[in-house]
């Protein structure tokens, strides 16, 4: 076995590289050469843009990068290709899959948007009901999918559908990765509540996939997501930030920079959240620490879930805090965003756009429930659909 | 720099706890624990105390090798405390080993330290409880001391008391001073009044090592908090599991389970704050300050709120004396005033990061 690559190593590539690759030079050049000198994902085997280095050097590569003023690899730093599609692809996917499609989604050449959640499968995501029939030597796809983030700008999807109705709903779906610009394929805007549509509703009319686009075997789609979802959880909210990074920044800087808003309460209520948002900025570093470790314990659904707590909390202290101005917006306007800005724009949009981090990415009793039963193995609440045909099933 | 602090434990930290954790269940059920508070005559429970302090030699665990101590970091000694916290071990290890040695570090008398190390002689800042800034100070006058101080922890069985007065810290003889049992909340550490009359007064050392034992005291009762919220939490999925009501186990009903997620949320983030705490103390880092406030403010709330939960979720059997839990609500409460309850430690954090109440 290779020794791994220590710190000091992994600098000493990292001034190599800049030394060849001018990061001023052209965009895209600079990005995938990154990706094949292994400085992309530093964890990732080598040969896809990784070095099979610890996890916890990422944040090594992304500081060095950024201090040399590299360009960065939006917009796929929304969040779905590089949190999940990636990482399942890495798991359940073929060499040919892993080769074909993780270089230009690390680059943010071509950006991936989440095909699972339909309007009568949300929580209940094995209980969806877009369907894939064989046909040939592919699938063809009929359906419809919801509040699918980013799919207007999306070149690729990951995608569950069911192949098999009689059998009892985890055991009849199959995971495909699935081509936007295939015929068939329908994304109309969703407006949010925020006034923007980051979200669309996609609908499937006989689209056809190729075998070589399913993601695991046939009727293994259940266990494909779970992948897909832990490192969704994860993934939200888990990023490596200083302190005061993140809303609470915001909430800080509102605080020092309007002494004549200040009230006692208010003062505790600041002080709570600061409090509350470092502890979860210091479990997010140990659950890194423990990803890099190989031990990845399931401390991640405590950062996902708190922070969409802590930013609902902290957007809704700011609001309070600013009082008139907070209530001064910068547009109603329907746009079409293809980034997700969690912490830009005005104090109500923060606090609007908040609202949807206890809903995305498994809404926060979900997570709950997980946490109960999967960490703390509390017993399940009594079930009546894990034995029942999904065709039998009650909708 | 501090985001470069690792936050998990090392193989030998491992060994520690499970050795620490090992004796303790062994020598100090929470039965010995409600005999010794039910009993209440005790300082502390001696035994229990030989076989910490002596036997797994951890009353030096913080004291240098030169001294006759282990030399160990500050990482190890809030293994120990949570683990001792876990237990709710009446022995006054945090009094002694943790808050005295760190005011005694500085000291010019080495041989103090030895006898701490060793076990054989136990000592107590002589400081409220809940102090948490600057002390109060005692006068002396001709080489003795006096003046009174209320609710100190673990002073009752000390032989050596430290004490701040005027212009510097004093060791005073525990038998030369009138020590009243306070009838307190947590009787697993018991609190006393003490009276100094002209009591015969050594100077040890300088004032400035009070602040930094209080600092180490803060950080090391949070670790004695999160210890403490685990037992609370684990017992209380444990019994929820067991109990059925309605045909099905309790543990089985969302309206818990979602408060149990929550609190081990909680208590998964304190451990993180008390973890990167304690690395910051043993690295002697700038930030220390405002790790040991948000220590203490994280491992407060959900100490308490552990214990709270424990008790409510055991139903009536928890209400009751035979039953541990208010051991540990006790203990929770207490520790929460402790060096400063979150409050104050709120306050005190504004001004250290910068988010003042008041324009200066
Ligand atoms: C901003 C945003 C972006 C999104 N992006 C995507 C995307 O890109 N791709 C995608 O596939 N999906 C996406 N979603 C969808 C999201 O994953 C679902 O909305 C979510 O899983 C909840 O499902 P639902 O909306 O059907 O709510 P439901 O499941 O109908 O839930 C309704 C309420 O019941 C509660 N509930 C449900 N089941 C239980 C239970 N067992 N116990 C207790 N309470 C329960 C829920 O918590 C909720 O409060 C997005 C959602 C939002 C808000």
């Amino acid at each position: 076995m290779a020794e791994p690559i220590t710190e000091a190593d992994l600098r000493e590539r990292i001034s190599a590289f800049l030394a060849d690759h001018d990061p001023a030079g052209d965009r895209l050049a600079f990005l995938r050469a990154r990706f094949d000198a292994g400085l992309a994902w530093v964890h990732f085997p080598v040969g896809l843009g990784g070095l099979a280095a610890g996890r916890a050097l990422q944040p090594v590569a992304d500081d060095a990068f950024a201090a040399a003023g590299a360009p960065d690899n939006r917009p796929s730093r929304i969040g779905i290709g590089l949190g999940m599609a990636a990482p399942t692809i890495l798991v359940h996917g073929t060499d040919a899959q892993r080769t074909r499609f993780l270089r230009p989604l690390w680059t943010g050449e071509e950006v991936w948007c989440q095909l699972f959640s339909e309007p009568g499968a949300g929580s209940d995501l094995a209980g969806l009901a877009t369907r894939a029939r064989r046909d040939g030597d592919g699938w063809l796809l009929d359906g419809q999918k919801v509040w699918t983030s980013m799919a207007h700008v999306a070149r690729w999807a990951i995608l569950l559908a069911r192949t098999d109705p009689d059998v009892p709903k985890h055991a009849g779906l199959t995971f495909f990765v699935l081509d936007m610009t295939a015929p068939g394929v329908e994304v109309r805007p969703l407006r949010q509540l925020t006034g923007e549509a980051e979200f669309n509703e996609v609908y499937l009319t006989g689209v056809r996939v190729p075998d070589e686009h399913r993601l695991g075997d046939v009727g293994a789609g259940w266990k494909v997501a779970q992948t897909t979802l832990m490192n969704e959880r994860v993934s939200i909210g888990g990023g490596a930030l200083p302190r005061e990074g993140g809303m609470i920044g915001v909430l800080a800087r509102a605080w020092r920079e309007q002494p004549a808003v200040r009230t006692p309460g208010m003062h505790d209520t600041v002080m709570r959240l600061w409090v509350r948002a470092e502890a979860a900025r210091l479990t997010g570093l140990r659950v890194r620490q423990q990803l890099a470790a190989g031990a990845p314990g399931p401390d991640g659904s405590a950062v996902k879930l708190s922070f969409a707590t802590l930013n609902q909390q902290i957007s809704a202290a700011e609001l309070d805090l600013r009082g008139d101005e907070g209530l001064r917006r910068d547009s109603w306007a329907m746009s079409r965003p293809d980034d997700v800005d969690f912490t830009g724009r005005d104090t109500g949009y923060r606090y609007l756009r908040a609202k949807g981090n206890s809903i995305e990415g498994g809404t926060s009793e979900v997570l709950r429930n997980i946490i109960a039963e999967r960490v703390l193995g509390l017993p399940a609440e009594p079930r009546v659909d894990t034995r029942v045909a999904w065709k039998d099933l009650p909708r | 720099m501090s985001d470069l602090l690792d936050l998990l434990e090392s193989p030998d930290e491992q060994d520690l706890r499970s050795g620490v954790r090992d004796m303790l269940a062994a020598e100090c059920p929470w039965q010995t624990v409600l005999s010794f508070v039910s009993e209440g005559a005790e300082a502390y429970d001696a035994k229990l105390w030989r076989t910490v302090a002596t036997g797994m030699g951890l009353a030096g665990l913080l004291v240098p090798e030169s001294q006759g101590g282990a030399g160990a970091q500050w990482r190890a000694a809030a293994i120990v405390v949570e683990e001792l916290g876990r237990a709710v071990a009446p022995v006054p290890f945090v009094s002694s080993a943790v808050v005295a040695t760190t005011a005694l570090g500085s000291s010019d008398e080495p041989s103090l330290l030895g006898r701490l190390a060793s076990g054989e002689l136990t000592a107590a800042l002589a400081v409220p409880y809940g102090l948490w800034s600057a002390p109060t100070l005692l006068s002396v006058v001709d080489g003795a001391v006096t003046g009174t101080v209320r609710g100190v922890a673990d002073a009752l069985g000390a032989g050596l008391l430290l004490v701040p007065a005027d212009d510097g810290l004093y060791a005073v003889d525990g038998a030369a001073v009138r020590r009243t049992r306070v009838l307190s909340l947590d009787e697993t550490r018991p609190l006393a009044d003490l009276e100094f009359r002209a009591a015969p007064a050594r100077l040890v050392g300088s004032l400035s090592a009070v602040p930094c034992a209080l600092r180490a005291a803060a950080t090391m009762t949070a670790a004695e908090q999160i210890g403490l919220a685990s037992w609370c939490l684990d017992e209380t999925v444990g019994y929820l599991k067991e109990r059925y009501q309605f045909g099905r186990p309790v543990g089985s009903f969302q309206a818990l389970k979602h408060r149990l997620a929550d609190l081990w949320v909680e208590l998964t983030q304190a451990r993180a704050v008390v973890a990167y705490a304690a690395a910051d103390l043993a690295a002697g880092a700038a930030d220390g300050r405002v790790a040991a406030s948000l220590a203490k403010i994280v491992g407060s709330e959900v100490a308490v709120r552990a214990a709270e939960e424990c008790v409510q979720m055991h139903g009536g059997i928890g209400f009751t004396w035979e039953h541990p839990a208010h051991l540990y609500l006790k203990r929770a409460k207490a520790t929460a005033v402790a060096y400063g309850s979150p409050d104050r430690h709120r306050a005190r954090l504004a001004t250290l990061v910068d988010l003042p109440l008041e324009e200066s």
